[in-house]
């Protein structure tokens, strides 16, 4: 027994050793998804944002089609590396709406005449009451809301290139 | 010189400019009138997670999203509701993940069950010594 014993301290300090020395080589997910995916979308009506574009109200929502509703807002540097993936799949036939966050409309309209304005409606969520409601979690953010009203994809993080393919598709099966 | 030294803090401030220009809501840096309230919200406040500084309680965070939720909080607080019910509604969109109160969920057991385990290997162990004495 004591023999064993002597061998403990040692079999700790590896245990403890690989423990660190694994969380340091691969470390964890630092994406927090909103739990209110396959949920309908929270209620909500916001005021316009754009000069150019309508308001935003969660009951526009039901319309028998999917649609992509992107969390954006003007002072963030990815949401500009986003636009041009989201003016392609405008092309591409996507109905894409927007909640603007903690923003302001000189700023957005600002915005959208640099990068370009793939919206169809713009709501301004000016402390991001919305965005929390949804369980999201920064900016840029998109949700695929499917024809029922109801959260069906979380995208966190700006859409690349090649995310694009991967999003009609999530779209085209959200019906 | 004086003119590189303003240059050189206007490129430092930089950093900042990356947060909403937005001032912070109502409630984000004001307490509410009522102390007995403030404290139910600053309690709640202090066991919510930040989503940007993800190791920080909302309370300690600096981050704009932080500030809303602090108004949030305080302002649903204001309006009568209890603490708890806000934790199950944060809860309900981020996960356990957004609370830093431990659960009573199965997964957590072993944690909740760490102190008796010990104490009882403590009391073995006690015994154990107690015995020996006697005996010599």
């Amino acid at each position: 027994m004591k023999k064993l014993l002597i061998w403990l301290p040692l079999a700790l300090f590896l245990g403890f050793f690989g423990l660190f020395a694994s969380g340091l080589l691969r470390p964890g997910d630092r994406i927090i998804s909103s739990k209110l995916v396959g949920k309908p979308l929270p209620a909500f009506v916001l005021p316009a944002a754009a000069s150019d574009r309508p308001p935003l109200q969660s009951g526009e929502f039901a319309t028998g089609k999917p649609r992509l509703l992107n969390i954006f807002a003007s002072w963030c540097v990815p949401c500009a590396a986003e636009a041009p993936q989201l003016l392609a799949l405008k092309r591409a036939g996507v109905e894409i709406d927007a909640i603007a966050i903690r923003d302001a409309r000189p700023d957005v309209d600002a915005f959208l005449n640099r990068y370009g304005n793939p919206y169809s409606r713009i709501g301004l969520d000016a402390r991001s009451e919305v965005q929390i409601a949804m369980g999201s979690s920064g900016v840029p953010e998109s949700f695929i809301i499917d024809g029922k009203g109801r959260i069906a994809y979380q995208h966190v993080g700006d859409i690349r290139e090649d995310d694009v393919p991967m999003i009609l598709d999530r779209l085209r099966n959200a019906q | 010189m004086r003119m590189l030294i303003v240059l050189l803090a206007l490129l430092l401030n930089a950093p900042a400019l990356a947060q909403s220009a937005l001032p912070p809501a109502p409630y984000a840096d004001r307490q509410i009138e009522d102390p007995a309230l403030e404290r139910k919200a600053r309690t709640l406040m202090e066991t919510i997670r930040c989503l940007t500084c993800q190791s920080q309680s909302i309370a300690d965070s600096n981050a704009s999203m932080a500030g809303d939720m602090r108004s949030q909080i305080r302002e649903r607080i204001m309006a009568g509701e209890e603490p708890e019910h806000i934790r199950a509604w944060l809860i309900e969109r981020y996960g356990d993940w957004v609370s830093y109160e431990p659960t009573a969920d199965p997964i957590l057991w072993p944690l909740w069950a760490a102190p008796l385990i010990l104490l009882g290997l403590g009391l073995l162990l006690l015994r154990g010594r107690i015995r020996r004495r006697r005996r010599s």
